[in-house]
């Protein structure tokens, strides 16, 4: 599909054991997507099949925003996460204590769930939760 | 969204928000605020003086591999003239220490530091999986807590350094506030906060990341590219900790001042002279020699307790005397060296490999 992104994610910190233990991973994300962040009708990661799926027929309302990194906490959530969800999202965000950067930017200078995603963007999550 | 410039060189692009200051700041400027502000904290508490040796705890994970590139820095930048080693203590956790100690030993060829590795099966002659096979994974942390605690004081006797430093950090200190509130232990919650410590009877003890916070030592060793291993203890969960661990993750995502706000009241606690005299006088343990507020000190007890196949019941006061009734103990219980007087140092020297 025309302007699907390529994203390069990498988990580490010890967030990388809720994820199969992989370390650097990448997802295909379509240029707009659900509002409310359903992701079940959208590209499927790239370790998945890549024929892409039809995300023209969402269930859900059908209203759309452009992808932006809250969309993309979901998709890691509902596509590669292998365990313990609570560990990884609260609140509809990253759960506090787990530092996310934007292209080797902390996250928080860049809008954080509201940052508009792009093609071939990097995005690390660290935890800080696991002993020093 | 257009890149932020550093509010300190006004120049670079910024790359951090700084959970203290809400400054933006760019990665150079970063490095070198970092690096001073610990160092003001070591100057500050006078924590040095030239000649001193000292011991960096290091166990692989991200605070004292931090620490340790720190200590090496700011040794070098401003002369402080210390010796420097690094410590590390081997529970016996296969799987889990094994691997953390690879990465000091990485370190130790990366910072070019001796290293002194002590075990538990040395000192104590149990391994923690040992001690988890016989009293299963209930009291576990108490007896890793004592047990590395002493490990470190014997390790560095051992070294013959004069200070340990150790990576907590300030959201270390803050949840310990937490807790020791939680648990009304209101006497020791000066202690918790003081940047040094120092018994009767044993060597300093030091927190050089006492103001740093968490997040920006993460973010420190991950724009350094430090080697560092992170990974839960197998036997741990320490739930209470984790609980305000958790609590207090949540205040700092709201306000990130809360974790110095904590630590400055933890700091404010008037400790009462009668809270203060309720506390036992030191003295030092019969068997083995190490400071301690009863006859034996708490390795020597928990380690007693081992032996006898009574380890649950040593946890409290009570359980103690129970075991006390029980008869005398066996002569042939061991006595943990206290390396107080030991000629050689065995120290493994960064080999060129
Ligand atoms: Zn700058
Ligand atoms: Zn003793």
């Amino acid at each position: 599909m025309a302007g699907t992104m390529m994203i390069k994610i990498v988990f580490s910190g010890g967030l990388e054991l809720l994820f199969g233990n992989e370390r650097n991973q990448s997802v295909l994300i379509p240029p707009f997507v659900p509002s409310d962040n359903s992701t079940h009708s959208s590209l499927s990661s790239s370790s998945e099949s890549s024929t892409p799926s039809s995300y023209n027929d969402t269930p859900s309302t059908g209203e759309t925003k452009a992808a932006d990194l809250e969309y993309l906490i979901y998709h890691l959530r509902d596509h590669l996460l292998k365990e313990r969800p609570e560990l990884f999202m609260e609140n509809g965000t990253i759960r506090p204590g787990i530092l996310v950067l934007i292209n080797n930017t902390d996250w928080e200078l860049e809008g954080e769930g509201s940052y508009q995603l792009c093609n071939n963007d990097e995005i690390v999550f660290i935890s800080t939760l696991h002993g020093g | 969204m257009a890149p932020t410039s550093c509010s300190l060189c006004r120049d670079a692009k910024a790359i951090l928000k700084r959970p203290k200051t809400g400054q933006q700041i760019c990665k150079n400027c970063f490095f070198f605020v970092f690096e001073t502000e610990v160092h003001h904290t070591i100057t500050e508490s006078e924590l040095f003086k030239p000649g001193d040796r000292v011991a960096i705890g290091a166990s692989g994970g991200k605070d004292s591999t931090v620490l340790a590139y720190v200590m090496k820095t700011l040794n070098e930048r401003y002369n402080y003239g210390l010796d420097l080693f690094l410590l590390s203590i081997d529970e016996g956790i296969t799987g889990y220490r094994d691997d953390s100690l690879e990465t000091v030993k990485r370190n130790q060829q990366q910072y070019d530091m001796p290293l002194k590795i002590l075990s538990y099966d040395e000192l104590y002659g149990w391994t923690m999986d040992a001690i988890v096979e016989q009293i299963g994974k209930k009291n576990n942390c108490t007896f890793c807590g004592v047990f590395r605690r002493q490990a470190l004081d014997r390790g560095a006797a051992s070294l013959k350094v004069d200070h340990i430093v150790t990576g907590h950090n300030a959201d270390d200190i803050a949840e310990t506030v937490l807790m020791n509130i939680m648990r009304g232990d209101i006497a020791r919650l000066g202690r918790c906060t003081s940047i040094c410590t120092q018994g009767e009877d044993t060597i300093k003890r030091s927190k050089p990341f006492k103001y740093a916070y968490e997040k920006e030592i993460v973010m420190y060793a991950y724009f350094k590219k430090l080697d560092y291993f992170s990974t839960e203890c197998i036997y741990s969960p320490d739930a209470y900790r984790g609980h305000a661990r958790t609590f207090l993750k949540d205040l700092e995502a709201a306000r990130p001042s809360a974790i110095i706000d904590i630590i400055h009241s933890g700091e404010a606690f008037e400790v009462k002279e009668e809270i203060k005299a309720a506390q036992k006088a030191q003295q030092t343990c019969k068997r083995c020699g190490y400071m301690s507020s009863n006859d034996l000190c708490k390795a020597c007890t928990l380690l007693e307790g081992l032996e006898r196949g009574m380890a649950s019941s040593v946890i409290t006061d009570r359980a103690r005397k129970n075991m006390d009734a029980m008869g005398p103990a066996p002569d042939n219980i061991r006595t943990i060296p206290l390396f107080r007087s030991t000629p050689t140092i065995a120290v493994e020297l960064p080999s060129q490999s």
